[in-house]
């Protein structure tokens, strides 16, 4: 599915990502953990073609296809995702219509037509229902005026919308209470299949409690210096990062 | 012989159609005295430093119209807000249109500024207000004046609502290759009367239009008069308006414009806050490219204590455009208690458009809350980054930015239907399709 080799990324020349290695296949959840200022988001921010960040070495496929020259758009239509850590607002737009336009722009690239109004209504009534989202909320601007908590069930909305093959969730867990929590994990576990990947960068264990990875990964100054299965979570959460940034330091 | 000589020389042409014993005319003749001084402005006139008007004074305009023109609705309906039922006071080439109008003496009059001004019943209330709040000085003010003879009229008596909102359209035909028309509008609110007007001025040929128009607007006690401007005309048109409010005790007066076409558009909006508990609302969406040039002069002059102005324009400028806001307030010492707030935010498309804004504070009380902000910036690319993450190609991702940007002016727009047209011409004008009615 995502196989990214040797990958380097600067902004404004400052280089952030400095060779990273990871494969990720189809049916699996990869967690990518570290401590602040590692990379993560970075990493999250170039496999989705932000163009704020420099790719200065290295390839990302997708399907075996490399995907350094397509544009953020393209990229969602070959179907990468990535849920943002912080959402931006879009006053004036509703929930519905954002998700109408993003749908069918990517049915547009596909040389398919609208969705026609009724299949629309029935996808926004079923996903909405899978994240326990009133309907009232989906009337609401675009992430204006919304809680921490409702910007990421919101994110994770889009997601179930728009069914990527990659998804990356950027600290989605952060900002939710435990309830919102157990809401959206629960909408991202129905949303998995073997078909799909989930990527998820995240702080803390608490949301891997939730959605159980197959492999951990640990990200320290732009590289990846660790990799196990869900029990380095636990031992990261045990122990903190220092004994990381030791060993990667020897 | 340049524009200024033809309109003054044109004056005496003016008398021997209209009524010169009318005492109104005595008001016409100190009008044309004081443009004949002043000329037009010039650029070397601060409230004129970004707006040059030399290229308009080189047409060769007819002051008058040289024959007259009919329009059939079905030609023109595009141009009404015909999702609804409205009154109705179209002109054609300045000359008032019959069988396009829809006007009203029932318990309201909504009729004809030539009627007002000659007509013996309404000569108590023009003694009262016609030329009474417009400047007497402002050169193309005057000039207006001078020539003050159609436009609409709009009389609302204490406690009453006309039925449905009021049109007022100017259309030119293009019969003369080039006209210059001075649309005058009196519009009056009593006690507790309240109406809401839309106002457009619409070119049908690509024949250049100069438009030098004045509406006083009085509103008693407690009115309320909603006033939407929709400028959309075509890029051989320019547009002058001078508007004056003139407002007492706990009147609202809200004034909408939205600047999507012609050539030159110079918006003079002037309040004069004449009373107590008064709020002065003025809004603006400004979208332009090409060689457009918008230019906003606002000003909201607080007399009285206890009393608000809200403003709030949003500017987005393409290609070669350039954008004027200047948004004079004036905070007189007894105004005590006054809450004045002004926001100006622009974006800027292209390198090559300019905007250039200034707020104006005249404060002289020590009681009051006034506060002014302008931002000129580009897109946000995280923003935009975000939108076509969700696979909107980055041109519709910008288009909905920009439409996201300018939307919450529209929040205070009163007409559904117009609310959907004024969407629609944003659209438009964004040259995009969205995908779903906005």
């Amino acid at each position: 599915m995502l196989k990214i080799k040797d990958l380097h990324a600067s902004v404004e020349g400052k280089g952030i990502l400095k060779g990273i290695n990871l494969e990720v296949g189809a049916g699996e959840v990869h967690a990518i953990m570290g401590p602040n200022g590692s990379g993560k988001s970075t990493l999250a921010s170039v496999i989705a073609g932000n163009e704020t960040y420099e790719v200065t070495k290295g390839d990302i496929f997708l399907n075996g296809e490399n995907i350094e020259d397509l544009s953020p758009e393209e990229r969602a239509h070959n179907g990468v995702f990535l849920s943002f850590q912080y959402p931006v607002e879009i006053p004036g737009v509703s929930v519905t219509n954002f998700m109408k336009t993003a749908i069918n722009e990517s049915r547009k690239a596909k040389g398919l037509e609208d969705m026609p109004a009724k299949d629309m209504l029935k996808l926004i009534r079923d996903k909405s229902e899978l994240l326990e989202i009133d309907r009232k909320f989906l009337s609401r601007s675009l992430n204006e005026g919304f809680s921490g908590g409702e910007k990421k069930r919101n994110e994770i909305f889009q997601m179930a919308m728009l069914e990527p093959k990659l998804a990356i969730l950027d600290e989605t867990d952060s900002g939710l209470d435990i309830d919102a929590l157990r809401i959206v994990a629960n909408g991202v576990n129905k949303l998995k299949s073997k078909d799909n990947a989930i990527v998820i960068i995240t702080h803390y264990q608490r949301l891997l409690e939730y959605i159980v990875p197959d492999y951990v990964h640990v990200l320290h100054n732009g590289k990846i210096v660790k990799s196990g299965t869900k029990e380095l979570a636990l031992e990261l959460e045990e122990k903190g990062y220092d004994w990381i940034k030791q060993e990667a330091a020897v | 012989m340049d524009l200024k000589d033809k309109l003054v020389s044109s004056f005496l042409a003016f008398e021997n159609n209209v009524d010169v014993h009318n005492p109104v005319h005595d008001v016409r003749t100190e009008a044309i005295k004081n443009f004949e001084t002043k000329g037009f402005p010039s650029k070397k006139e601060e409230g004129w430093k970004y707006t040059s008007l030399n290229s308009l004074q080189k047409i060769d305009f007819s002051i008058f119209p040289k024959k007259e023109s009919t329009l059939e609705y079905k030609d023109v309906k595009k141009y009404f807000i015909h999702q609804i039922d409205t009154y109705k006071i179209v002109f054609v080439d300045g000359v008032f249109s019959s069988n396009l109008s829809e006007t009203t003496h029932d318990g309201v009059d909504i009729c004809l500024m030539s009627s007002a001004l000659t007509k013996p019943m309404y000569k108590a209330v023009i003694d009262v207000y016609f030329n009474k709040v417009a400047s007497k000085d402002e050169s193309l003010t005057t000039l207006n004046t001078a020539f003050s003879r159609e436009g609409a009229y709009i009389y609302i008596p204490k406690n009453k609502l006309p039925k449905k909102p009021i049109e007022i359209i100017h259309f030119s035909t293009g019969n003369d290759t080039s006209l210059m028309l001075q649309p005058r509008n009196l519009v009056i609110a009593e006690e507790n009367a309240e109406m809401q007007i839309i106002e457009r001025h619409q070119s049908l040929t690509s024949n250049a239009v100069l438009t030098n128009s004045v509406t006083e607007i009085f509103a008693a006690k407690n009115a309320i008069v909603d006033y939407y401007k929709v400028q959309n005309d075509n890029d051989a048109a320019s547009l002058i308006d001078n508007t004056y409010v003139d407002q007492k005790d706990g009147s609202h007066v809200k004034i909408h414009t939205f600047s999507f076409g012609g050539k030159l558009l110079r918006n003079n909006l002037n309040f004069y806050q004449n009373g107590e508990r008064i709020d002065s609302t003025m809004k603006g969406i400004t979208i332009i490219g090409e060689k457009q040039h918008v230019d906003h002069h606002t000003l909201v002059h607080h007399i009285e204590p206890n009393c608000e102005s809200h403003q709030d324009y949003k500017g987005i400028f393409a290609e070669n455009s350039t954008g004027v806001f200047n948004g004079k307030i004036i905070v007189d010492k007894i105004a005590q208690k006054t809450n004045a707030f002004q926001q100006n935010n622009n974006i800027l498309v292209s390198d090559k458009a300019t905007i250039n804004t200034k707020p104006q504070l005249e404060i002289f009380a020590d009681d009051v809350k006034c506060s002014h902000g302008c931002t000129i910036g580009q897109l946000d690319e995280e923003a935009l980054f975000y939108l076509q993450s969700r696979g909107i190609p980055k041109k519709e991702a910008r288009a909905l930015l920009m439409y996201a940007f300018a939307n919450n002016v529209l929040e205070s727009v009163r007409i559904p239907e117009l609310k959907v047209r004024i969407n629609k011409l944003i659209a438009n004008k964004l040259g995009v399709n969205l995908g779903f009615d906005l």
